[in-house]
């Protein structure tokens, strides 16, 4: 099953008097399930990719198609209820809500969707069990420290069970033993709930993860290869 | 959710106690200011009124035509007649005739010579009649420092001030010579029953007090008075009630050519008044304008600062899928929180210091030692029904409105800058 698909993606920003083109000709298609990732170095366009994908951002031309929706035609609002019903999102620099308790971040997007208190309450506690930080629900992010503070923004982003989880480099501000464990934990629940993951990165920890690399640069495609390599711990091997 | 975002603003106290504070100070500072602007003006015609010009006068039009001269030769007559005639015929105002007088005040020692002299303004008003509201009008029981206030016929009050100038003790006979109602000369021997002092430096710099029927009598001014004063039995100065009744009483003399027809002047018509108070009203408006309004782009600026600010939290909670719009009400709805209590803690705070100072006052005696405005020298606040919601205008409206610009933001960027702006 298609998740994502892109026809013909073009991206420009104004730059001046100029056009910057961040994405150009970007074909792509994402099946259900997949663990892959946009590779290349700053600048390639990997993050207006994601951003785009996620409905942040909309294509300067041609057709971005998630989940059967067109991201080009969604209004704000259907913008809004395709991110709070299908994507979580992940990224670098954690970005939770500081003002609020671990678990009160992970409860947020359950909020959204009006879901019941007592689901909520155990979804959130499951989230957080499944993470290993369990213990720290009722601390807040400035108590928390980098490993943690990405399981927190893991948990925020899978517990409501989304289709599609686009990560932004999300291992760049983690150690190499954090990194492990959050890329662990994606890979399990991409097996066990069978959810999509697309990364931007260049951070080699992650790369080894990937089954799919599509690697950008200048905002073009240049290689769209499908890894098989046995899942367990590649840095470790 | 609204539980969830009432924690997120308890627990920021920038988002909460300090817009509540920023917000409390400006409306409190709008609610003083106005309060004190509209006391001093009040206290001006309360004084004014009190001390001359009631909220209406009747003269004589000869008297009208010079009244700063106290011209007693061109007074009213058959004044007994008249007076029951408008307590008759206006049954809501208080009516008491008065006599302005001026001469020199002489003080004799033991043998009779003088002692001291000084020239003196005089007020002759019904002291002795059994209902008369002069004494409580005047405030003369407040005002009394020493000695008593009238106890018979002969007394007289002077001010304070003015009897430490002429070294006068309580029981000493001062000297009053003037001149007639007819213009010959007028002695009379007034015994000094006590001092006052009024709080307005143009009065206690050298005044008497004496009762109408003794001056009548040392002026030669049977049945006669200078004016005519007439007070709201509210002692409120309603200027349309009281131009009305203006107009009504000079219709029935238009036919009347007389000079000594009597002509009723309301309080704004008396001294330029008129003027003086739309000048002062307009300035007072102004400042009050400039100052809410000076509130109001500081408020306004707190809103937007606060705003941006958040564009950070902004970003998070749109990629959460939380929509546009929703953020919009909600980022309004949080700063009509913050804009209500504030304003309600400022106007509550205003309104207390206003009220106190209302009754308190205070003294700046020493700043109008050489004023000739009948001001009182302690300047009171005043509150109004403008009172209650003038702080509401920067401290609710201007908070939101700087907040609906500030979100305005949201719409106008694209989601993903409100993320790089984040991820800044």
């Amino acid at each position: 099953m298609i998740l994502v698909k892109t026809r013909n993606l073009l991206k420009c920003y104004p730059m001046g008097l100029r056009k910057l083109t961040a994405l150009k000709d970007i074909n792509l298609e994402f099946q259900r399930g997949e663990f892959c990732g946009l590779i290349g170095p700053s600048g390639s366009g990997k993050t207006t990719l994601l951003n785009i994908i996620g409905s942040l951002d909309v294509p300067s031309q041609g057709s971005v198609t998630v989940l059967d929706k067109k991201i080009e035609e969604l209004s704000h609002v259907e913008a809004a209820r395709l991110r709070r019903n299908h994507i979580g999102f992940i990224f670098q620099t954690y970005n939770l809500l500081l003002l609020y308790t671990a678990y009160e971040n992970v409860e947020f997007p359950l909020l959204l969707i009006e879901m019941p208190e007592a689901k909520r309450k155990k979804k959130v506690m499951d989230a957080l069990d499944w993470l290993g930080i369990a213990d720290k629900a009722d601390s807040r992010p400035a108590q928390l420290s980098g490993g943690e503070s990405q399981r927190v923004a893991v948990a925020r982003a899978i517990v409501k069970l989304p289709q599609l989880v686009l990560a932004d480099e999300p291992t760049a501000n983690l150690d190499a033993e954090n990194s492990f464990n959050i890329l662990e934990m994606m890979v399990k629940l991409n097996r066990e709930i069978n959810t999509t993951f697309i990364f931007a990165t260049h951070d080699e920890k992650v790369i080894r993860y990937l089954r799919r690399k599509i690697h950008l640069v200048d905002g073009q495609v240049v290689k769209d290869e499908i890894v098989n390599q046995e899942r367990g711990n590649p840095c470790r091997h | 959710m609204i539980r969830f975002l009432l924690k997120g603003l308890i627990r920021d106290r920038s988002r909460s106690l300090s817009p509540v504070l920023i917000v409390a100070a400006g409306a409190f500072l709008c609610v003083f200011l106005y309060g004190w602007i509209k006391g001093a003006m009040d206290d001006l015609i309360s004084s004014t009124a009190r001390f001359d010009t009631g909220h209406v006068k009747i003269m004589t039009r000869a008297y009208n035509n010079l009244s700063d001269q106290m011209p007693n030769d061109l007074a009213l007559l058959g004044v007994g007649k008249l007076m029951d005639d408008l307590r008759a015929s206006e049954k809501g105002i208080t009516w008491m005739p008065r006599i302005r007088f001026g001469g020199l005040l002489d003080i004799p020692d033991e043998k009779g010579e003088t002692r001291e002299q000084a020239p003196v303004a005089g007020l002759a008003v019904d002291l002795l009649g059994p209902d008369s509201p002069e004494p409580e009008i005047l405030n003369l029981k407040n005002a009394l420092v020493r000695g008593k206030l009238f106890q018979k016929a002969g007394d007289i009050l002077i001010s304070e001030a003015f009897a430490h100038r002429l070294g006068v003790k309580i029981g000493e006979t001062a000297t009053l010579i003037g001149s007639t109602m007819n213009g010959g000369l007028a002695m009379h021997n007034f015994t000094v029953a006590g001092t006052v002092r009024f709080g307005i430096a143009a009065l206690d710099r050298g005044a008497v007090i004496a009762d109408i029927e003794d001056v009548r009598f040392a002026l030669d001014m049977a049945d006669g008075a200078g004016e005519i004063v007439g007070y709201s039995k509210e002692m409120h100065y309603d200027n349309n009630a009281m131009t009305a009744l203006t107009k009504q009483f000079n219709k029935r003399f238009e036919q009347d050519k007389d000079e000594f027809a009597p002509i009723m002047l309301s309080l704004v018509d008396q001294y330029g008044l008129r003027e003086y108070l739309d000048l002062a009203n307009t300035f007072g408006a102004i400042i009050v304008t400039i100052f809410v309004m000076a509130m109001s782009i500081v408020l306004w600026n707190s809103g937007l600062m606060n705003g941006l600010r958040r564009y950070g939290e902004i970003g998070v909670r749109l990629a959460l899928g939380e929509p546009k719009g929703t953020i919009y009400r909600r980022m309004i709805l949080e700063s009509i929180i913050t804009g209500f209590i504030g304003s309600l803690l400022g106007t509550l705070a205003g309104l207390a210091i206003t009220y106190y100072l209302q009754y308190v006052g205070i003294d700046f005696g020493n700043l109008m030692q050489k004023s000739t405005i009948l001001m009182s020298n302690v300047i009171r606040t005043r509150v109004t029904g403008w009172s209650y919601v003038i702080g509401f205008i920067p401290g609710l409206g201007a908070s939101v409105i700087g907040t609906m610009f500030a979100g305005i933001g949201i719409y106008r960027r694209q989601t993903s800058q409100l993320f790089k702006e984040l991820e800044a």
